[in-house]
């Protein structure tokens, strides 16, 4: 069995205390959610869920049905095998002198990032992309010295014109 | 013309066809009580305490397979449903529970007996609601049927604020269902039932595991066909009893840990598996990694999510068990299986687990036989849990369809005398035997005064080992004979009864059995029996935990089989 990252895309209803059913169930079968995003859809009423577990692919199976059978999710697919493209945002705030604002600067361009807010002692980055170009930019900032990172978690949807 | 919520509740639950709800008042739920004299076709059941209530509401599910209904106050009226909720939930009965709540603008307050019921029971309902809106609570009530009683049943919990209950607006029934989300697969897939048929034509060693979906989808005849037609061995799960016939030819009896040795041997043993609403519990298969090391297996069962959960399946069936059968019959081979039923005969020589030894000794198996006898199958069972369970499960004869009442999933104790009052009054023609555990008949012991007020004319035979039996059984086995906390002072339950107005006798000896049997038979109203049974009788076989099903211990060779797995 190989232990490898799930993206599930859920569309759910727009009701309160979904997400704690959600939740609930994750958390009850022994599921560690890694990220999980939410927000609206091209439904009124539904919004889509990403998330992302680590699991076989008999586990996340089994937590697919379990989630489907929640009355407030109307599907959920695992589409970690389909053509897919993934998102994420991240907001990182990095310390910036006189001296590495420049430096910074030219990374942030080299990851087409945009600068969001500066301070005297800091920049705030914000970039989106896949978790890997997420990840390669906090690699390079980190020299600088990282102060907050707020990242949504991946969002997704399948290629080309099919739902 | 306007209605309150508390009307619309009452009118929606009638429009339902609810004749009965268990329950107990509070502060919560006054406005509703107030309403009940308004709806006198609405029977209410004080019982006297919240659990009585669902369990109540369960033994009516289950004898009548429609939902039964519960009521219950806020806070600790909410709180005392729990138990009998998750035991619904874990054995797919269908429930609509319906709580007060505290009014709307105190809510997350912590006001005087608020609980968070809905957030307590999203583990143990199928779904449930919180109505903030008067508007809602018919469509939420219809829903709530809906979804309680389709599909995989399971219990369903409406919480609605006192305030809500008071509101009004006009009152309009939907007689549809929006639930973009719910989804229920009763038709299998042609080529799943194709691919099913012809691996059953082609076993030379198959054996149908019969559970309670065959008895929630009422799909006694379609099995039976199925298992004449091909001579197929069927055992069955403690829920799956009297899904086919106890005296038939082909019925090996229940399998898993106090199995019959055929049963299991089976099962072992088996080239197919045909497991047909049932989800492969831990008490039902052993140690998964032992089970049926060499069979092939079909899974049958409405319930998408239970398919590979804890047994790898080679051909899943998703749907109705009663249309999925029907759809898989007319492809299936008349066949023989002469040498597969004579080894399993074989079996039922080597390890006769039906035996009950002579002599003195009041023992728990000859009395339930009894029953049966007395009886003659025409009647209905309830448990409790533990030894008394594993007794009434498997010496009485279910020869009636959904005969047995018992508490598989989760095994409260205090299950029995509720559950039976439920069943009672789901089915007021049949004779109704609650077999008692003397320790689970003290959790709930308080319902013998709701069986009084409302005659509800129960038979009670309390397997009285002064003991938790069960867990004795486990220390003298697994924990060298150290009764650590089993042994149970009991009080006189025959003067208990008469403190209730209802007659019993005390039986001690075998030949006070079948009297006393009949004495209660005879007797109009609610009768209870105290059997004062062998202390330290042991439930065989026994699987212990953690072993293959091949691997059980018998009363007259008290060690562990080493047989093949
Ligand atoms: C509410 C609850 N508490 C504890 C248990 C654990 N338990 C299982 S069987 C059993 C003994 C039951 O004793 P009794 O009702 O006298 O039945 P017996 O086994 O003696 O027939 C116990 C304590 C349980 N199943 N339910
Ligand atoms: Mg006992």
């Amino acid at each position: 069995m190989i232990n490898t990252k799930h993206t599930l895309v859920a569309l759910v209803e727009d009701k309160p205390g979904v997400l704690n059913r959600i939740a609930s169930l994750f958390r009850r079968r022994g599921f560690n959610i890694q990220s999980l995003a939410v927000g609206g859809s091209e439904h009124p009423g539904l919004s889509r869920m990403t998330i992302v577990v680590g699991g076989d692919s008999a586990q996340v199976e089994q937590v697919r049905k379990q989630l489907e059978k929640l009355i407030n999710v109307v599907k959920v697919s695992d589409i970690t095998e389909e053509d897919i493209v993934t998102r994420e945002l991240a907001l990182i705030k990095v310390k910036a002198t006189a001296q590495t604002r420049s430096e910074i600067m030219q990374i942030v361009d080299i990851f087409r990032a945009n600068i969001v807010d500066v301070s005297p002692s800091s920049l705030t980055i914000e970039v989106t992309g896949d978790e890997d170009k997420v990840n390669s930019l906090i690699g390079l900032l980190r020299e600088f010295g990282v102060k907050e990172i707020a990242r949504t978690g991946r969002i997704a949807l399948t290629r080309g014109g099919g739902s | 013309m306007k209605k309150t919520g508390a009307q619309i509740l009452c009118e929606s639950l009638i429009k339902e066809g609810v004749e009965v709800i268990f329950g107990i008042l509070g502060g919560a739920v006054l406005p509703i009580y107030d309403t009940f004299p308004q709806y006198p076709q609405l029977r209410h059941i004080l019982v006297r305490h919240e659990q009585g209530a669902a369990h109540a509401a369960d033994g009516y599910a289950r004898a009548t397979h429609k939902a039964g209904v519960c009521i219950a106050t806020s806070g600790p009226g909410a709180t005392n449903l729990v138990t009998g909720i998750a035991c619904a939930y874990m054995d797919s009965a269908p429930m609509v529970a319906i709580t007060g709540q505290v009014p709307r603008s105190v809510i997350g307050k912590d006001a005087f007996q608020e609980t968070d019921i809905t957030g307590i029971t999203i583990p143990i309902t199928k779904h449930n609601y919180l109505v903030t809106d008067v508007a809602e609570l018919a469509k939420t009530v219809k829903e709530a049927f809906y979804i309680a009683q389709t599909g995989r049943p399971g219990p369903v919990l409406i919480d609605i604020p006192r305030d809500v209950q008071q509101e009004t607006t006009e009152f309009i029934y939907p007689d549809k269902v929006d639930l973009p989300g719910y989804k229920i697969i009763s038709r299998g897939h042609p080529a799943q039932i194709k691919k099913a048929a012809k691996l059953i034509n082609e076993a030379e060693q198959p054996v149908i595991i019969a559970g309670r979906g065959v008895i929630i989808s009422q799909a006694y005849d379609e099995l039976r066909e199925l298992a004449e037609e091909a001579q197929i061995p069927v055992v069955h799960t403690l829920l799956g009893i009297s899904s086919f016939p106890g005296n038939h030819i082909l019925n090996l009896g229940m399998l898993g840990m106090h199995g019959t040795g055929s049963a299991n041997m089976a099962v072992q043993n088996a080239d197919l598996i045909i497991a047909i609403g049932m989800r492969f519990d831990d008490r039902a298969t052993g140690n998964t990694k032992y089970f049926a090391p060499n069979a092939r297996v079909i899974h049958i069962d409405i319930d998408p999510a239970e398919i590979g959960k804890n047994v790898l399946t080679e051909v899943p069936v998703v749907g109705d068990i009663k249309s999925v059968l029907t759809a898989m019959n007319s492809q299936i081979e008349r066949r023989e299986h002469v040498a597969w039923l004579s080894q399993i005969e074989q079996w039922s020589y080597e390890y006769p687990s039906q035996e009950i030894r002579e002599g003195e000794e009041l023992l728990p198996q000859y009395i339930v036989q009894q029953i049966y006898d007395a009886t003659q199958g025409d009647a209905l069972v309830v448990t409790g849990v533990g030894q008394n369970q594993m007794w009434a499960a498997r010496y009485f004869t279910y020869i009636k369809p959904n005969s047995l009442i018992s508490a598989g999933g989760l095994g409260p104790m205090g299950f029995e005398l509720p559950a039976a009052m439920g069943v009672k009054v789901g089915c007021p023609e049949e004779v109704v035997w609650c077999i008692a555990g003397d320790g689970g008949f003290q959790m709930t012991i308080q319902e013998l005064a709701t069986i009084t007020q409302e005659r509800i004319a129960v038979k009670i035979a309390i397997m009285n080992n002064g003991y938790l039996g069960m867990v004795r059984q486990w220390q003298e086995l697994f924990y060298g004979r150290r009764y650590v906390d089993t042994k149970l002072w009991n009080p006189d339950f025959v003067k208990i009864a008469e403190a209730y107005d209802i007659p019993g006798v005390r039986v001690k000896r075998r030949e006070e059995v079948i009297p006393a049997i009949q004495k209660a038979m005879e007797y109009p109203g609610a009768f209870l029996i105290d059997f004062l049974i062998e202390p330290e009788e042991n439930v065989y076989p026994i699987v212990p935990p953690g072993e293959s099903l091949a691997r059980f211990l018998e009363l007259s060779k008290p060690e562990v089989r080493g047989g093949k797995l």
